[in-house]
C-alpha cells in the first residue's frame, strides 16, 4: 500500500503520465471551458438594446433553433414539390396535351444553405485563384526578369481590400455576363471573383519564393542533364517547392475565406455574410445570438478548410514525415 | 593522344559587392581522352570554377573549354557531373533517380526495356542494384555518392566531371568508393576530371595531378605525371617509392609556400580580401 502510493507520488511518473494526458486531451479542453465561463461572464454584463450579449448557452439554444429551421423548410419544400407533381399528374390525367409548369420552390434560404454558398462561393474563388496564381509564381521563380517586372504590381494589388474590388467586379461582371440561360447566378460570381482577386497574391508570392529557392545543385543537376523545361518543372521545382505553395494556399483560402464574408455583407449576395446582415437588419431579440452562432461557425468553417490544406498537402508532398501545424 | 578536351587561357571575373575579383587567369591544359586528371589546391583556388567552366554550368570571362573541336557554352549530358552533396533529388528512389537522367539522354535511342536493364547494369557497376528502390534519405552517404556515380555513367558522358566525390565521407567509405571508381574506370576508360583536397587519393586514381595556385588570379602552378602501374592496390603502393615520391611532390606543393603566387594580381583594391567562395552562390570550392 505504501510502496503504490509512493510510486504514485514520485515526481517523475506523476508528471510523465499528466503531460502525456495533458498534451493530448488535458489542455485544450482546459481552455476552451475557461474561454466558456469567461465569455459567459462577460456576456452577461453587456448590455444591448436587443438584449444581452449573447453568451455560449444563447448560441446554443439558437444553433438548434436553426437546425429545426432547416429541416421545416426541408419539409415545407418536400411538400411543395409532392403538391405540384400531384397538380400536374392530375391535370396529365385529363388532358394528356395540357400545358404542364414545374416551378422551383423559392423559400427562404435556411442558415444551412447559407453556409452552403458561401462554401461554393469560397471554393470556386480559390480554385480560379490557385489556377493563375500557381503558374504565375513559378515562371516568376524561374525567371528573374518576369519576377522583376510582375513583382511592382503583386506588391501595388496586394494590401487593396476586398470591398474596393467589389464595386467594380459587380459592374464588370452585370456588363460582361450576359447568357440566356445563367450557368452561375451573377451575386455568386461577384463574390468569388472578388475572393479570387484577394486571394491570389499570397500563392503567387510564396509559389515564387518556393521555386526560387529550390537547391541550386538540384537544378545543377537537372541543367546538366538537359531536362526539358515541362519536365524540369514537373520533376525537379515542383516537388521541390511543394511546401512552399501550399504554404502560400493556407494563407490564400484564409483570406478568400474572410473576404467572403464581408463581400456577402456588403453586396447583399447570399452567404454567411448576408445571413449576418439580415439578423442585424431584423433587429429581433434572438438576432444577436444567431449573429454570434455564424461567427462562430464562421471560425470553425475556417479551420476545417486549413485542416484541409493540410491534408492535401500531405498528399501530394514526398516528405511525409514533415512536421506541418 | 589526340588532345580531347582543351582548356585555353580561361579566365574568370566575379562581381562582388566590393568590386571585381579575378578567380582564374590563364588557365591552359589539355587532357587526352580516357585520362583521369586530378585537380588539387587549397581551398577558393578556383578548382570548383574550372570545373563548373567545363561543364557548362558557368561561363569563362575569357578564353574557354573545347570539348572535341567543340566550344563548351552550355551544360549537357555529354560533359556529367558528379557532384559533392551527391545531388539525389530526395522524392525520387535511387532508380528514378538514375531514370530521370537515361529517359532524358536516350529519349528514343533505347527502348522502354532497354532503358530499364540499361538503369540496373548501372547500379550494378557501383553495387547499388539492391538498394534500387530506396528513397536517398534511407541509405547511407556513401551509398548516395555511388548512386550519383551511377547517374553520371548511366549518361554515358564524354568527359565525367567529379567535384570532391568522397569529400563528404569517412575515410573507410571514400576507400572504398576510390576502389569502385577504380575497378569501373579499368573497364569504361572514360576521361574523368576530378576535384579533390585528398593527396592520396589524387595519386592513387590520377595519370595526372594539376596543382592550382592560390587565388586571386589563380592558376595551373604545376602538373605531376603519375607513372604507376595499373591496376593499383592501395596497399602494396604505401610501401612504394614511387607513390610515395609523388605523394611528397604534391604535398611540398601544397604545404612549403610553393601554391602562393609571387605577384598577386588585384584588379581594384579592396577585393584582395574577397574569398572566391563568397563571391557567388554558384560556386564552391
Amino acid at each position: 500500500m505504501a510502496e503504490a502510493t509512493e510510486r504514485l507520488l514520485a515526481p517523475g511518473a506523476y508528471f510523465d503520465r499528466v503531460n502525456a494526458l495533458g498534451r493530448s486531451a488535458l489542455l485544450p479542453a482546459l481552455g476552451i471551458t475557461t474561454f466558456l465561463l469567461l465569455w459567459q461572464l462577460a456576456a452577461s454584463s453587456i448590455e444591448t438594446s436587443l438584449g444581452d450579449f449573447p453568451g455560449p448557452r444563447d448560441v446554443w439554444v439558437q444553433t438548434s433553433n436553426l437546425v429545426d429551421e432547416h429541416w421545416s423548410e426541408r419539409a415545407r419544400a418536400e411538400a411543395f414539390y409532392e403538391r405540384q407533381e400531384q397538380r400536374n399528374a392530375e391535370r396529365l390525367a385529363r388532358d394528356a396535351d395540357a400545358p404542364v409548369r414545374w416551378r422551383a420552390y423559392t423559400g427562404k434560404p435556411t442558415f444551412f444553405d447559407q453556409v452552403a454558398t458561401s462554401l461554393a462561393t469560397v471554393a470556386f474563388g480559390f480554385c480560379l485563384a490557385a489556377l493563375v496564381a500557381v503558374p504565375l509564381g513559378i515562371l516568376c521563380g524561374l525567371s528573374d526578369p518576369i519576377y522583376r517586372a510582375v513583382n511592382p504590381v503583386i506588391q501595388v494589388f496586394k494590401p487593396v481590400s476586398p470591398l474596393a474590388w467589389l464595386p467594380l467586379v459587380t459592374m464588370v461582371v452585370s456588363a460582361t455576363y450576359v447568357a440566356e440561360n445563367p450557368l452561375f447566378e451573377k451575386s455568386f460570381l461577384n463574390s468569388a471573383f472578388t475572393v479570387a482577386l484577394c486571394c491570389i497574391w499570397p500563392t503567387v508570392i510564396n509559389t515564387t519564393v518556393g521555386v526560387a529557392g529550390v537547391d541550386r545543385t538540384l537544378v545543377d543537376v537537372s541543367r546538366v542533364i538537359g531536362l526539358r523545361p515541362l519536365t524540369h518543372i514537373r520533376k525537379v521545382i515542383l516537388p521541390a517547392a511543394i511546401p512552399m505553395i501550399f504554404t502560400g494556399l493556407r494563407l490564400s483560402l484564409a483570406t478568400g475565406w474572410m473576404v467572403l464574408i464581408a463581400a456577402e455583407m456588403l453586396a447583399q449576395n447570399p452567404g454567411l455574410g448576408k445571413f449576418i446582415w439580415d439578423e442585424f437588419q431584423n433587429g429581433s431579440s434572438d438576432s444577436l445570438g444567431r449573429i454570434m452562432v455564424a461567427v462562430v461557425t464562421i471560425g470553425i468553417v475556417g479551420f476545417l478548410l486549413d485542416q484541409l490544406m493540410l491534408v492535401l498537402q500531405r498528399r501530394f508532398s514526398w516528405d511525409k514525415q514533415a512536421i506541418l501545424r | 593522344m589526340d588532345r580531347y578536351l582543351e582548356l585555353s587561357k580561361i579566365g574568370k571575373i566575379f562581381d562582388t559587392d566590393s568590386g571585381t575579383y579575378e578567380a582564374l587567369a590563364d588557365v591552359s591544359l589539355k587532357i587526352n581522352r580516357g585520362e583521369f586528371v586530378s585537380l588539387i589546391g587549397h581551398s577558393g583556388c578556383g578548382k570548383s570554377t574550372v570545373l563548373n567552366i567545363i561543364a557548362g554550368l558557368e561561363r569563362a570571362t575569357s578564353g574557354g573549354a573545347i570539348l572535341e573541336g567543340e566550344e563548351i557554352t552550355d551544360p549537357g549530358p555529354e560533359r556529367a557531373v558528379v557532384f559533392q552533396s551527391h545531388a539525389l533529388m530526395p522524392w525520387l528512389t535511387v532508380f528514378e533517380n538514375v531514370e530521370l537522367a537515361v529517359n532524358q539522354v536516350f529519349r528514343t535511342r533505347k527502348s522502354r526495356t532497354e532503358k530499364h536493364d540499361w538503369i540496373l547494369h548501372n547500379l550494378e557497376l557501383v553495387q547499388m542494384a539492391g538498394a534500387a528502390n530506396k528513397l536517398p534519405h534511407e541509405i547511407s552517404g556513401g551509398m548516395q555518392q555511388r548512386v550519383g556515380i551511377a547517374r553520371c555513367l548511366a549518361m554515358q558522358p564524354k568527359v565525367v566531371l567529379m567535384d570532391e566525390p568522397f569529400g563528404a565521407l569517412d575515410a573507410l567509405t571514400r576507400a572504398r568508393l576510390q576502389d569502385t571508381l577504380m575497378n569501373i574506370q579499368a573497364e569504361l576508360r572514360n576521361t574523368v576530371v576530378m576535384i579533390t583536397h585528398d593527396v592520396d587519393e589524387a595519386v592513387l586514381l590520377s595519370d595526372r595531378i594539376v596543382m592550382m595556385s592560390n587565388g586571386p588570379a589563380a592558376g595551373i602552378a604545376r602538373v605531376l605525371d603519375v607513372h604507376l602501374p595499373r591496376p593499383r592496390n592501395r596497399l602494396a603502393l604505401a610501401e612504394d617509392a614511387d607513390f610515395n615520391h609523388c605523394r611528397h611532390q604534391v604535398l611540398d606543393f601544397l604545404y612549403s609556400g610553393r601554391h602562393l603566387r609571387e605577384e598577386l594580381v588585384v584588379i581594384r583594391s579592396g577585393s584582395s580580401n574577397t574569398d572566391a567562395n563568397s563571391g557567388s552562390g554558384h560556386i564552391a570550392a
